[in-house]
């Protein structure tokens, strides 16, 4: 641990000695290593990495990252990185966080994240259960679901994350999954190279108190018809042999039968720029137990380059320090008198 | 035939009115004025909790207390010695505190049958005309006619607008009264308005009809002239607390080499420090305004660790939100200043008024054995070298530090003879690098002499580690469930609180021998009241000595010693008793509490009656 890095990395070198302690099966170890494998290829050091977590399962990650890490209180991972990006601008900052941490206890904390758009990433575990505290439901728990702290069914409604990210005018909004690596690893370095907040969910399985939770977008039978993958500039298309697709009617999604007379031209084109579009994407959002639902989209869903916020503090300074300040002038201020 | 000039040594001036009327600015005007002209001065601006409140009503009424002198002043007075009362809620409020023969000057225009309703007077009571203040000398000036008559021409202002130039009369008319000149204000008003040609006129204009209205109207006999003070030789400008906190820190930054940090939410009487250095950008100074108070002393944590000399400032509701994250700096050691300008509470409490009723939180308010260090401030003027103090500590013990002003210090003003900037001293910090020779492993939580573990800012090569909130292992920093450690770690951060006692300096005396009767053991904002309590109490033979203690957490190894000189120790706190139960713990000292709670700074002649009753020479 004592040498100085020297490039190129590999994803052990992100890795360190300490025991993890995840359940066994946790879907947070597949993020881990994606996270890790991700890193150098994408030219991050491990003294420039910062890894800034709350409280929660996921929120130990930083002790397995081999990179600068501080692992905080509840709910407030948001608050410290942007603190330390504003900080410290050439710092490259994750934060790590749940859906309890991030959707509930910290939830005052993540809508002002986005809308300041400081440039951090912002992974979010999101298992639809309190996990650390053995089981109660969460802020994303589905309605009706039965948890220690709901025997008789949760009455909260749900947060949709994505929707909630770009209502605050999140810069960068995507989703991927614990069980699909490739995708993952696109979505993060995607993440990583975005330039301002980018916001990635990530659907975690957590196999102790809500296994299965996302099985339906995951399991190898189901995933291909309740899913869809977009990605920038093409059609929306989904099936086990992309049969089907979606075609806005107005404002509202169409599912399509592309074998039944369809065409492809009629199809959304994804456009992760078009912030219209990517409202109607994130509030795909149904029951997948219910008829005629929609697929859930995971990908990149909304990208907009607007300036960051240590970018803006740091050009005001930038401005103001054009005439530097004398502290001799700041401390006599404008009227001073003599007493001989 | 002109007016006689009557030498005066010491005048207190209550400015009262609506707090629409313009009170602050009016005081703040004839503050600066007095300064400027040499007099020592204490100031004490009391306002209402709300912007506006409802117009004419006793808790709509805003003040601003000046007591002014050629003599050296701790308080801002008792009783004043003039009244201006601009409607009868200012009269009917701030009548109790003028002296027996006091001057009143008032605005007729504020006390019609509306006013006078509002001021709950009685239906068909006037104390303008009932005699009721007949032990008095009051001044009736249709203040709002003669403001409106002075602007008749203006024909681009509205009534609204002419009105709200009353104030300016009242302070000309005061410049004349007191034998001041009012290029002062003048200047200011230039400055103020000069985009705005009309206000800008229409205020010169006013103000002169004030001091004109004084020299012309033969009804006023007589000037007062108070005479520069005889004080130490120096310059000086006049200072409040909030601004001598932000440039305390802009200081610090400076001679520490490290950027400023502040990250704060707003809330009275906190704000004008993140409004002073919002400013200061030009220093380099990072701030931001978070979304809550949370929020705010979590990103100073985040620069903190980045490297730069993090803080957050606030008052006691916002310091009861930062707890879990103070709790969290204890635990990661890292260097941060909570500035907590304390009001009146619990809850919301009294938002503008002062009190001094948060130290146990500052000690004790935060889960598990969470010991800080606490340094308070006594006086506007302190405020400067206290918050440098409250910064080297910080920094240089790697701790995180609570600053405890109040509101009263906060807004009050006095004049300062403020240091060269090459005469500050410098704050040297230390950042660990690299690995020193001979260690292999890097180590977090090794500590030094001063029992503080080395700072290590993410970018450091080699050097890459975890903090969090978990139990720590000495040394290695990791995460540990271990019993004995966790005890260990308890005990660690204590002694390492405890520690930074070797680097400050010993308890004085401030006034009074160092051995006697009677100690007055102070801290914060009762200062100029103990010091003049003290000094008149000497004056009349008492053996009685005066100690003010800045370090509260830990507190000066001397203290102890200190009190063990004096057969009678008091403690005056505007609280129900709250240093005096440390004291009392620590020392095993019988000391008597002289509390109040009213919101209001404890003054001079009730401690003195206080300790003349209780205490004999």
């Amino acid at each position: 641990m004592s040498e100085v890095t020297t490039a190129p990395l590999a994803a052990k070198d992100f890795a360190n000695d300490q025991d993890i302690r995840w359940c066994p099966g946790c879907g947070d170890y597949s993020i881990l290593k994606q996270v890790q494998t991700v890193l150098p290829q994408v030219g991050a050091t491990l003294e420039n990495t910062v890894f800034v977590s709350g409280i929660g399962c996921s929120s130990r990650f930083p002790y397995y990252m081999n990179t600068y890490g501080l692992h905080t209180i509840h709910g407030r991972a948001t608050a410290i990185a942007s603190g330390l990006k504003s900080a410290r601008p050439d710092l490259n900052v994750w934060i790590i966080s749940g859906d309890g941490d991030s959707m509930s206890i910290g939830a005052g904390h993540t809508i002002h994240l986005f809308r300041r758009n400081v440039d951090v990433k912002m992974l979010v575990f999101n298992n639809q259960i309190y996990g650390l505290t053995k089981g109660q439901y969460s802020p994303t728990s589905e309605e009706n679901k039965v948890t220690k702290s709901s025997p008789m069914g949760s009455i909260d409604h749900p947060f949709n994350p994505a929707a909630l990210a770009l209502g605050s005018d999140c810069s960068f909004v995507s989703r991927s999954m614990d069980r699909d690596p490739k995708h993952l690893q696109e979505v993060l370095k995607r993440a990583n190279a975005h330039r301002g907040t980018a916001f990635v969910e990530i659907y975690q399985n957590c196999n102790i108190f809500n296994d299965g939770a996302f099985e339906i977008f995951t399991e190898k039978s189901s995933k291909k018809l309740q899913t869809l993958f977009v990605e920038h500039g093409k059609p929306l298309v989904f099936g086990d042999n992309n049969e089907f697709g979606i075609k806005l009617d107005g404002f509202k999604p169409t599912i399509v039968n592309l074998t039944e007379g369809a065409s492809v031209a009629d199809l959304w084109v994804h456009d992760e720029t078009d912030l219209i579009k990517a409202s109607i994407l994130v509030r795909m959002f149904d029951n997948p137990s219910m008829e005629g639902h929609m697929p859930r989209p995971f990908g990149v869903f909304y990208v907009n380059n607007r300036p960051t916020y240590e970018a803006m503090m740091h050009n005001q300074i930038a401005t103001a320090m054009a005439k530097p300040g004398d502290l001799d002038k700041l401390i006599a201020g404008k009227e001073t008198w003599t007493v001989n | 035939m002109s007016a006689t000039i009557e030498k005066l040594s010491d005048v207190v001036i209550k400015f009262a009115g609506d707090s629409g009327d313009g009170m602050q600015l009016t005081g703040g005007q004839f503050t600066n004025a007095a300064a400027l002209y040499g007099n020592d001065l204490a100031t004490f601006p009391d306002f209402p909790a709300e912007i506006r409140a409802p117009q004419g009503t006793i808790p709509g009424v805003s003040g601003f207390q000046l007591h002014f002198s050629s003599n050296e002043i701790y308080t801002p007075g008792d009783n004043c010695d003039v009244l201006v009362a601009m409607n009868a809620a200012a009269l009917k409020s701030n009548l109790k505190n003028l002296k027996k023969g006091g001057i009143i000057i008032v605005d007729t225009n504020g006390y019609d049958g509306k006013n006078l309703r509002l001021a709950n007077y009685p239906d068909g009571v006037n104390p303008l005309e009932d005699g009721s203040l007949d032990g008095y000398k009051v001044y009736k000036i249709d203040v709002t006619k003669l403001t409106r008559e002075a602007l008749a021409d203006m024909a681009g202002l509205g009534m609204k607008e002419k009105d709200r130039s009353k104030n300016m009369f009242v302070l000309g008319f005061l410049y004349w009264m007191y034998n001041r000149n009012i290029d002062f204000t003048v200047n200011f008003l230039t400055e103020k308005f000069g985009k705005k040609p009309e206000i800008l006129e229409s205020n010169i204009r006013v103000l002169k009809a004030g001091y004109n209205y004084g020299d012309t109207t033969e009804t006023f006999m007589t000037r007062y002239e108070v005479p520069k003070a005889k004080v130490e030789a120096g310059t000086y400008r006049s200072i409040m607390g909030n601004q001598a906190v932000a440039m305390g820190f802009v200081a610090a930054s400076q001679k520490s080499g490290l950027p400023l940090f502040l990250a704060s939410y707003p809330i009275t009487p906190a704000s004008d420090i993140l409004h002073d250095l919002s400013k200061y950008k030009n220093f380099g100074v990072r701030t931001m305004q978070c979304e809550d108070e949370i929020a705010s002393i979590c990103a100073a944590i985040g620069a903190a660790y980045g490297g730069n000399l993090a803080i957050t400032t606030s008052s006691g509701p916002g310091i009861a939100l930062k707890g879990e994250a103070i709790g969290l700096a204890v635990m990661m050691e890292l260097p941060l200043v909570v500035v907590n300008i304390q009001r009146g509470g619990p809850s919301t409490g009294l938002p503008t008024k002062t009190e001094q009723a948060d130290l146990l939180q500052a000690l004790y308010g935060r889960n598990g054995e969470c010991p800080m260090v606490v340094i308070s401030t006594s006086t506007p003027s302190d405020c400067f070298e206290v918050t440098i103090e409250a910064c080297r500590i910080a920094l240089q013990h790697m701790v995180p530090v609570m600053l405890l002003s109040d509101g009263y210090i906060a807004n009050g003003a006095e004049p300062w003879k403020f240091p060269k900037a090459s005469d500050i001293a410098p704050i040297e910090v230390k950042f660990k690098t690299k690995l020193d020779e001979g260690e292999t492993k890097f180590l977090p939580y090794k500590r030094d002499e001063k029992l503080a573990r080395p700072w290590v800012t993410p970018g450091t090569p080699g050097l890459m580690h975890r903090l969090g909130g978990l139990e720590k292992q000495h040394e290695t920093g990791n995460v540990s469930y271990d019993p004995e450690n966790h005890e260990f770690m308890i005990k660690m951060r204590a002694a390492k609180v405890e520690k930074v006692a070797d680097y400050m300096p010993l308890q004085k005396i401030e006034v009074g021998a160092e051995k006697g009767k009677i100690l007055v053991l102070g801290w914060g904002s009762t200062y100029g009241s103990i010091k003049s309590t003290v000094l008149d109490l000497i004056e009349e033979g008492y053996s009685i000595s005066h100690a003010h203690v800045r370090y509260m957490n830990p507190l000066p190894k001397n203290l102890g010693e200190v009190l063990k000189n004096f057969e009678h120790v008091i403690m005056p706190e505007i609280n129900s008793g709250q240093f005096i139960k440390v004291v009392r713990d620590k020392y095993l000292v019988d000391a008597k509490g002289y509390n109040k709670t009213q919101g209001t700074p404890i003054s001079k002649t009730e401690l003195k009656e206080f300790i003349k009753q209780n205490y004999s020479k």
